[in-house]
């Protein structure tokens, strides 16, 4: 990897200072489970790092309200033995637990798993976020079997986050600092579609941190990881889903996809269709039907498609308890 | 103190005047070598390195501590796991410069002083290696995971393991290894060659 200037920083205000306008000049370091693999690539080759790592104030995991506040550097493992996240988000619990590697878990923290480039091996491999070369998209003509079913416009990496679907399903909120202020976005609305091969797949700015993730109280929670292996590896699809019950009735839904698109994907049509009603096996694969609604294979992953839908009623008996 | 100071270094990256007030109380370390101390199986040692060198890298080439293992070097296959702090990491995926602090403990301390740790001869017994270039990062896997584990299940051994690979094939060999090595940490039936046997 290239050389580079470290900053250790010990205070949010010292961090945000040694932050700068582009990701060239200053980026963040966390657990570095990502950032160094791709430092050592020369997909990224800041001319600092500044390490949160040392920051009080961006760990811990608290109460907030009738929610959570989890601190940016809280690692995998720390939300592993969390009762607080195991009792009342199952969901995250298990998006958590879905990170096979001890040693990852160990080290990967909640920011970083939010603020992670994507696995796409065009990326990686030098080709930008898009995956193209003059002009024309990689992906499409190429080894695509990990690729979106749901892409958005030019993109058609999947995000890599983990904890992204069930984050968003579940509501939650991030916290962004920089030296000027701090603003507060949705879960939702933090991971975007780049539509430049230069562009970010995160709402962040260079010179912002991800401070927190704020949850509010949670429904019936659960999420569902298809897997090619058990070993580390990423989910080749996830569904994230959240439900407000009244009796066995669901008054309100969230059904979020993973690793199908550029963005964790809200199924809204899905969500639709179980309003009002018990969620059975039967009712459950409708909406897993739903859900893939308009989903768009490409050469080599139609099978994701029938991932997704598969995913979707299983997450969905699960959060609910019944066997499918 | 060489290469360490918020001069030119941090000068060179700003964009606005703005920014470089704001930055002028920033303190910064390398690019060029630092001089670092490392505690090492609980010894303090002194080197200098740049920011960019790993951990992995630091113990291998300037403190002759070799036996953690340069494989995958992207924080994939666990050849060279090391236990920092208590907890399992990856060695090449640290910045020696962040592993400053912390207690870091490597595969040579398991056979310190003349004493061998039970885990050592329970992967011979075992048959739990073949090429042996995986072993060592297993080794402390399987350590870290037992110092949290006493009495665990097969299934929890191998859910335990799960941030290793071995490309040889000897899981089931490894598995068995660790709950013989639990066996005998808990002061079961003794593992034949190691020190508390």
């Amino acid at each position: 990897m290239n050389n580079f200037e470290y900053v250790n920083a010990t205070s949010l205000k010292e961090a945000a200072a040694a932050l700068a306008s582009s990701w060239t000049d200053a980026v963040v370091l966390a657990g570095g489970t990502d950032l160094l693999g791709l430092m050592k690539d020369y997909v990224m080759s800041p001319k600092r790092l500044v390490n949160i790592k040392n920051i009080k104030e961006l760990g811990g995991i608290t109460k907030s309200g009738a929610g959570l506040r989890i601190g940016a550097t809280v690692t995998f493992d720390e939300l592993a033995n969390s009762a607080l996240v195991r009792q009342g988000y199952p969901s995250l619990y298990a998006a958590v637990m879905g990170v096979t590697s001890p040693q990852i878990r160990n080290m990967g923290t909640v920011g970083g798993d939010l603020c992670q480039r994507p696995r796409c091996w065009y990326f990686r491999l030098g080709h930008g976020v898009l995956g193209e070369k003059d002009g024309k998209s990689l992906v499409a003509d190429g080894e695509n079997k990990y690729h979106a079913i749901f892409p958005e416009g030019r993109a058609h990496f999947v995000s890599a986050s983990s904890l992204g679907p069930a984050l968003v399903a579940l509501g939650a909120r991030v916290k962004l600092v920089s030296a000027a202020g701090s603003r507060e976005l949705e879960a939702a609305k933090f991971f975007v579609a780049p539509q430049s091969n230069e562009a970010r797949e995160i709402a962040l700015l260079p010179n912002e941190i991800l401070t927190e993730v704020v949850l509010p109280a949670a429904g019936k929670n659960a999420t569902y990881e298809v897997r090619q292996k058990d070993a580390l590896d990423w989910p080749l699809v996830t569904a994230s889903v959240n439900l407000t019950m009244k009796g066995t009735a669901v008054t309100a839904a969230n059904i979020v996809l993973g690793h199908v698109g550029p963005t964790p994907r809200h199924a809204a049509g899905a969500e639709q269709a179980l309003i009002g009603k018990a969620v059975t096996a039967d009712l459950a694969m409708a909406v897993g039907e739903a859900a893939v609604k308009g989903a768009k294979a490409l050469s080599q992953n139609a099978y994701k498609i029938q991932l997704a839908r598969v995913a979707v009623k299983r997450a969905l008996l699960e959060a609910v308890g019944v066997k499918a | 103190m060489q290469g360490v100071g918020a001069g030119a270094g941090a000068v060179s990256v700003l964009a606005t005047p703005e920014e470089a007030a704001a930055q002028s109380s920033v303190k910064s370390l390398g690019p060029a070598a630092v001089p670092v101390t490392l505690t090492v199986n609980g010894k303090p040692m002194k080197t200098a390195i740049e920011p960019r060198e790993t951990l992995l890298d630091t113990l291998r080439s300037k403190l002759d501590h070799t036996g953690a293992k340069r494989v995958c070097d992207r924080g994939t296959c666990g050849a060279c796991t090391v236990i920092v702090d208590s907890k399992v990491q990856y060695a090449c995926t640290i910045l020696a410069i962040d592993a400053q602090g912390k207690q870091i403990q490597t595969i040579e301390s398991l056979t310190a002083n003349g004493k061998v740790h039970p885990i050592v001869p329970a992967f011979v017994n075992n048959d739990a290696q073949q090429c042996g270039y995986c072993t060592p990062g297993f080794v402390m896997a399987a350590k870290g995971f037992l110092d949290k584990n006493p009495n665990p299940t097969y299934e929890q051994v191998k859910d335990g393991l799960g941030g290793n690979l071995c490309r040889c094939g000897t899981y089931v060999g490894v598995r068995k290894a660790v709950l013989e090595a639990a066996k005998a940490l808990r002061g079961g039936a003794g593992v034949k060659g190691a020190s508390n046997a």
